[in-house]
Order: structure tokens, then sequence, then C-alpha cells
């Protein structure tokens, strides 16, 4: 059985990710995109290094342009961008458009893997159509048409779909709403006739698109794998999505601790710094076994999915419901340890808690996924 | 083939030959387990058998060296040793404190003399141990211990009571922490001194527990001759070697969290007693709250996983004992509280008619003492907030 320790090149890489997002993407870099309400809402600067450094391709193989690094090294990335709260296309492109291309695209389709690598073509998933997650439950439309598909729908909170230069939009080709079956996958223009983007601010200053579709009409090699036969592809790419959210979630809920055991060592009452009363050290004595737990489940699911594993979706679930447990906590005790201080919107920590909320339940939040879990494992 | 196939091949050809068909299978209750020592009677011929074919081929202690009557075995051939008795639920042969932790402190801090006495009988079941730490007036705070060992020249004369001693009254020796000095830092006039509990002056009295069961006692010493070659390491320097063995201990208690090879696992209960409606178990309530359960049992479970390889590959993280302790003694209790829920009432007949083997109310009861003994949750919250976080 393999290992649950990092490889040295996992570990190098995990260094060279820490300097970059510690020095190109701090949290002042997030809060000035918020605060200027920034039409693309990632900043180039940090985009332009980070694939400078091959991150945009980790997942990508090397005849497109990408370095084939694997999940636990991403995962490794993702971690330490969930330190830092940096927005940046990696997710939804380098992620989530890299593994639903790779898994089903064509050769053709497969084409746009090197500009994505290159850091130049950004796509999005849109697939929920209400505010939480159900993959299976599709109302969105697609009817075969001449030699291709006329689509019909609302698509809900589209990360990054208003930068998007390909959509990936789930849509029916058969069967009733809650089916698994008929589900298909489509790559979409979102400048197409039809497709309104329209995008919203979310609390954590990011952005999650709505996407309508009018009669939009695309032609037959738009589908992405067999018509029908969406829904295990996109299982296969929420997997993968949820163990690298896990990941955020961890480094976001393991800054959020470390930025409170910072405070409760600085400040004083009563004549004392309050990180010496026991029933604050428990608490986050506490976060911090709970983090270690987290670790593991984390490891574990980026372990299995570079690996191929059987069980592979169970331990994506596992990871995404620890984490965002995890995090909902590390986040709340956050706030709460920061006293008056973390209401405030000059100090950090409450932008950790407002990042973590659209994490967790972006793909599903922690009872999706322990349900989830238990369905896989037999109960 | 390399040695290591070689050696799975042997092994389990010898197990095959020589593992009793009735120790092939998880113990039923704790009388199944065999525990040894002067006042040990074997459950069952076959008991005795295994314990002696296992002694004999020294694997009651494999990984101990040779020199001292271990099997002197490889990490990689003690993993292999218990894969091939996993794979054939052969029991373990021998529970015993001496091979979990007096051993493995002799064998790091004990003079050659303490080694040649002590760890032979031990691998060959002859000697159970028990350990005395605990007293009425220092139980958290350990440290302050007040049992006092005089010094007469050859030897000691302690006088004092000990607490929550394990089965003090079916133990043959016992390794305690006494003062050895008053005047000093109270952690620094601590021994860790060994004696027959035969000696004059030793008694001991069973505690009964909200259990029923009797695993502690109190135990009395009064004017014990301890001789002073039985002090582990240096006389006043015992905390230290305290604080080692209870590290030890952490882990111990902790994986009570996993549930061991052969048992039921609480989702497999949950599947029996509530039954499936569409896959899911039919009670909603229940299932979320054993869903959540075992989403922390397997996280639980990786985690001792992932320390135990950091620690081979000498990335340790350290210090993950406290936190071992505290998620798997917690997730225990609340395995059992659950376990409680499934079965309802019936689940609460204490004895007589309705009872069952599972014993689900004493074992319930029991398993509350998790996070108190071996340092409470409180304690080990304690030890990360200090050690670990620096928050003073």
């Amino acid at each position: 059985m393999q290992k649950l320790v990092l490889t040295e090149e996992q570990q190098m890489l995990r260094d060279a990710a820490h300097s970059l997002f510690q020095e190109q993407g701090p949290v002042s870099q997030l809060r000035k995109l918020r605060d200027e309400k920034d039409e693309l809402g990632y900043a180039p600067s940090f985009w332009n290094q980070a694939v400078e450094l091959g991150l945009a391709g980790t997942l990508i193989p090397e005849s497109h342009g990408g370095s084939s690094f694997g999940h636990v090294g991403m995962g490794q990335v993702m971690e330490e961008g969930g330190r830092t709260l940096t927005a940046s296309p990696l997710f939804a492109t380098g992620v989530l458009g890299a593994s639903a291309l790779m898994l089903a695209g064509s050769d053709q389709q497969q084409e746009r893997l090197s500009d994505m690598a290159a850091g130049s073509h950004f796509t999005a998933l849109a697939i929920d159509e209400s505010g939480r997650h159900a993959p299976s439950r599709v109302a969105t439309r697609a009817e075969a048409k001449g030699d291709g598909y006329t689509l019909n729908g609302h698509k809900t909170y589209v990360v990054d779909g208003h930068i998007a230069h390909t959509l990936i939009v789930s849509a029916r080709t058969g069967g009733g709403d809650c089916d698994q079956k008929g589900i298909s996958l489509f790559l979409v223009g979102p400048k197409a006739a039809g497709v309104t983007v329209t995008r919203t601010t979310m609390a954590d200053g990011r952005n999650a698109a709505m996407v309508d579709l009018k009669d939009v009409t695309v032609d037959a090699d738009a589908l992405l794998g067999k018509a029908g036969e969406g829904h295990a592809t996109l299982q296969s790419v929420l997997d993968i999505g949820n163990a690298h959210l896990a990941a955020e979630l961890l480094g976001i809920a393991s800054e959020a601790l470390d930025r409170t055991v910072v405070y409760m060592q600085e400040r004083k009452q009563f004549g004392v710094r309050i990180g010496s009363f026991q029933a604050l050290q428990h608490r986050v004595a506490h976060l911090w076994s709970d983090l270690e737990l987290l670790k593991s489940c984390v490891l574990k699911a980026l372990m299995a999915l570079d690996a191929d594993d059987d069980d592979a979706s169970a331990l994506a679930s596992l990871a995404k419901a620890k984490a965002s447990k995890v995090a909902e906590l590390a986040t709340n005790e956050g706030v709460q340890l920061h006293g008056g201080m973390g209401m405030t919107d000059e100090y950090d920590i409450g932008l950790y808690l407002k990042r973590a909320r659209p994490v967790q339940l972006l793909l599903g939040d922690q009872r999706y996924h322990a349900d989830r879990y238990a369905t896989l494992r037999g109960f | 083939m390399t040695d290591l196939d070689s050696f799975r091949e042997q092994t389990r050809a010898w197990l095959k030959e020589n593992c009793p068909q009735s120790m092939r299978s998880p113990f039923r209750s704790d009388k199944d387990v065999c525990w040894g020592g002067r006042k040990w009677t074997f459950q069952s011929e076959d008991q005795g058998l295994w314990l002696e074919r296992m002694a004999d081929k020294r694997w009651t202690a494999p990984d101990w060296p040779t020199e001292y009557g271990g099997g002197g075995l490889s990490r990689e051939e003690h993993k292999i040793l218990l894969e091939e008795m996993a794979r054939i639920q052969a029991r373990p042969p021998l529970n015993s404190f001496g091979v979990w932790m007096i051993g493995p402190a002799l064998l790091k801090f004990g003079s050659e003399a303490l080694k040649q006495q002590h760890l032979p009988p031990i691998v060959r079941g002859e000697i159970r141990w028990c350990q005395g730490y605990s007293e009425p007036g220092a139980g958290s705070d350990l440290a302050g211990l007040q049992t006092r060992a005089e010094d007469k020249g050859d030897h000691f004369i302690a006088n004092g009571q000990k607490i929550w001693t394990s089965y003090a009254d079916k133990s043959d020796w016992m390794f305690a922490l006494v003062r050895t000095n008053p005047d000093v830092k109270k952690q620094e006039g601590i021994s860790l001194v060994l004696f027959d509990m035969e000696t004059p002056g030793v008694s001991t009295r069973p505690i009964k527990l909200i259990s029923g069961q009797s695993p502690f006692c109190e135990t009395f010493l009064d004017d014990v001759r301890v001789e002073k070659d039985q002090t582990v390491g240096e006389v006043d320097k015992g905390w230290g070697i305290a604080k080692y063995l209870l590290t030890h201990e952490r882990s111990t208690i902790g994986n009570m969290g996993s549930t061991a090879a052969g048992q039921k696992t609480l989702p497999q209960h949950a599947v029996e007693a509530l039954g499936l409606e569409d896959g899911k178990l039919a009670n909603a309530m229940l299932r979320a709250e054993i869903a959540d359960w075992a989403v922390e049992a397997q996280a639980y479970e990786l985690t001792a996983e992932r320390v135990r390889d950091q620690a081979r590959a000498e990335q340790g993280v350290g210090n993950t004992s406290a936190m071992l302790k505290y998620a798997g003694t917690e997730l225990n209790k609340r395995r059992h509280e659950l376990m409680i829920a499934l079965y309802g009432s019936d689940a609460m007949i204490w004895e007589g008619e309705g009872w069952s083997e599972q014993a689900l109310p004493q074992q319930w009861a029991r398993s509350k003492g998790n996070s108190i003994e071996g340092g409470t949750s409180e304690i080990q919250l304690s030890i990360i907030a200090k050690n670990i976080l620096g928050m003073g």
C-alpha cells in the first residue's frame, strides 16, 4: 500500500507554490480585487507567474504542454492557495476543465488543453440549476436538431463563467428531471447566440455566474463524450473537484487556526495573554486535532485519484465532508477567538470565514457528501 | 524469491501447522484474552498450547532483540508476521503490559542486569506486570505523587498508596513511580522502581466500576522493601521514563477508536438493527449520525496510518500521541452511544433475561473511562496547546 507521505518532488512543488502564493497572491490581493470590483476577478500578475511555474498544467499531459504531475501535487497547490485566499482560474480551468476534457474529450476537443496549460484559455463547469448542489437534477434540455443540438435552460453558480472561453454544460438528451441516465455534456462558447452570462458577487468577493441558455444551437462535435452518458464522466470530474476543494478548505482552515493562535499569543486582557486561558487553549487544541484528521483524508483522496483506485469516489466524499465540517468550525472559532477584531472588515480572519462557506457549498457540502459516503459504503 | 517472500512463506506454513483451530477467530469476550503470569489459569488447552508455541518461537515479542529472548524480527518481518496472523484471524497469544510497556522502557533505559532478569520471563508469558502510577492525590497531576521510597543503603522502603492499577490483584510484578527525593522540584525527585507483588507489605483491593467490572485496583504499600538495583535508569530521574511510557500508553488506548479485525463495524450493526430502504438505513436521523461517525472513524484510521508512515519516513510531526488518544477515545465513546441508540432499550438490559453476550450496557459504561485513563481528554488538549501550539 502506498505510504501516506509526500514524495520529495511533491514537497518541492508545495514549497514552490507556497512562495508563489505568499509573494504574488497574498490576502491583500483578494481584498483589492473585491474593493475595486475588478472586472476579471483575478490578478493577471499572479496568474502569469503561476503559469510560468507550470501550475496551470499540473494535471495536463506533457503532450499538451502540461507536466502530468498528478492530483497529490495539484492538491498541495490548492492547499497553499487556500492559505492566501488567492483568486485565480486554477480550479475551474486547471482542475475541473482539464479533468473533463482529459476524461471524455475527443482529440479535437483536447486541443484546448495546450492553451489551458499556457494559461490563455479558461473553462467553467455549468451543471447546477439551484442553490444546492444536485448534479443529477437537470432540467436543461438539449434537443437533437439537424446535425447538432438546441439547448434551453438555466445554470447557476458557474465559477469563472464570466471569463470562460468554454462552458462545459450538462443538459438532458433523455430521461426525467432527476435521472442519472440521459444527461449529456456539451462544450458551449459563451459568445454563442442565446447564451447570457450574468456575473454575481459572492460573500467571498469572488464570482459565480448565472448562465441562461435560450435556443442555443451547437454542432454535434460540441458533445463531450457520448450522448446520454455524461453522468459517469461528470461524477469523476466532481470527485476530482471535491478532493481539490477539500485541499483548499484544509489550507483555509489551517491558516484560520494559525492566525488565531498568533492573535491569542499577542492579545492581552486581565493583564495576561488570552492564550494562557485554558478554556480557550482547549478550543484551539481541538481544532488542531481536527486538522490532523482532515490532512489524512485529503492526502488519501488525492492519492486514490492518482492511483485510479475504485474507492476514490468514497474517499473524495470523505475528504469533502470532513473538510467542510472542519473549515466551518475553524472559521467560526477564528472569528469568535478574535473577539471584536473578528467582526471587523479590517482583520483578515473574516475573509476566511466568508471564503470557507462558498467552497463548502460548491459541489456539495458536508451533508451532501456524508450522505454520499454512507451510500457508497452500503448504508 | 526475496528473503521477505520466503519469510512470509515459512511464517504462513508455521502458523498453519501450529495455530490451534480454536485460536483462529476474534475474541468473543474478555474471557478469551490470555494475560499469562503465575496466577493465570488457561481458559482452554488450546489457549495454553498457542501461548507456549508462540513463546517458544519468541513471537510474543517479535521485534525484541534475541539476546533478551525476543524474536529479533526486522520491522518488515514483524509486519509480515502480523499480516499472516490477521489472514487466518489468529488471536494474539498474549496480552501483556510487560510486552507493551515496561519491556520497551527496559530496552531503552534499563541496565543490562535488569534486561537479562526481566525480559525473557515477559516473552514467555510467565510474569504478568502492572503499572503503579496514579495515586488518590495524583491523577491528572501525576508528578505530584506522594508514595515515598526512603533510601536504606542497598534498598528503599516504600510507603504509600497507588490507585487505578490495572489488574494489580492478578499481576506478579509492579513497575511503580515513587518519590525518592521530596526536597526538589516535584518532577526531579521521582524514580521508576520494580518489585514483586508478593513482597511483604503489598496488598491490593479491586475497585468496582460503573460497568460492574473490576479491572482496576487500589494497591497499598506498607514498608515494602524495594532493592535499589531494581531502579530503571537513575534514581530521581524517573519522570522522563514515565513520560515515555505515558506516550506509549496513550497510543494503546487511542487505538480503541478503531474497530478490531473481525468485529462488526457500527454501520454493519446499523444495517442489521434498522434494515435498509432503497439502500439507505431506514432511520434518517440515525443514518445521518452514523454517517458522520463513519467519516470521523475513517479519518482517525487514516491519521493513525499517516502518523506511522511519517515516522518511518522520518517526516514525523511529533507529539501526535496526545491527538490520537484524544480523538480515538472520544470516537469510541460516541460509537457506544450510537450502539445504544441502535438497539434501544434492549441495550440497557444489565443482566439476566434478555442480556446478550455482547454486553452492550457494560461496554458502554466502560467506554466512559477511555477519555479518563491514561490522561484525560482535557490533559491531552492541554498537552497539544502547550507543546504544539506554544500557548503557555
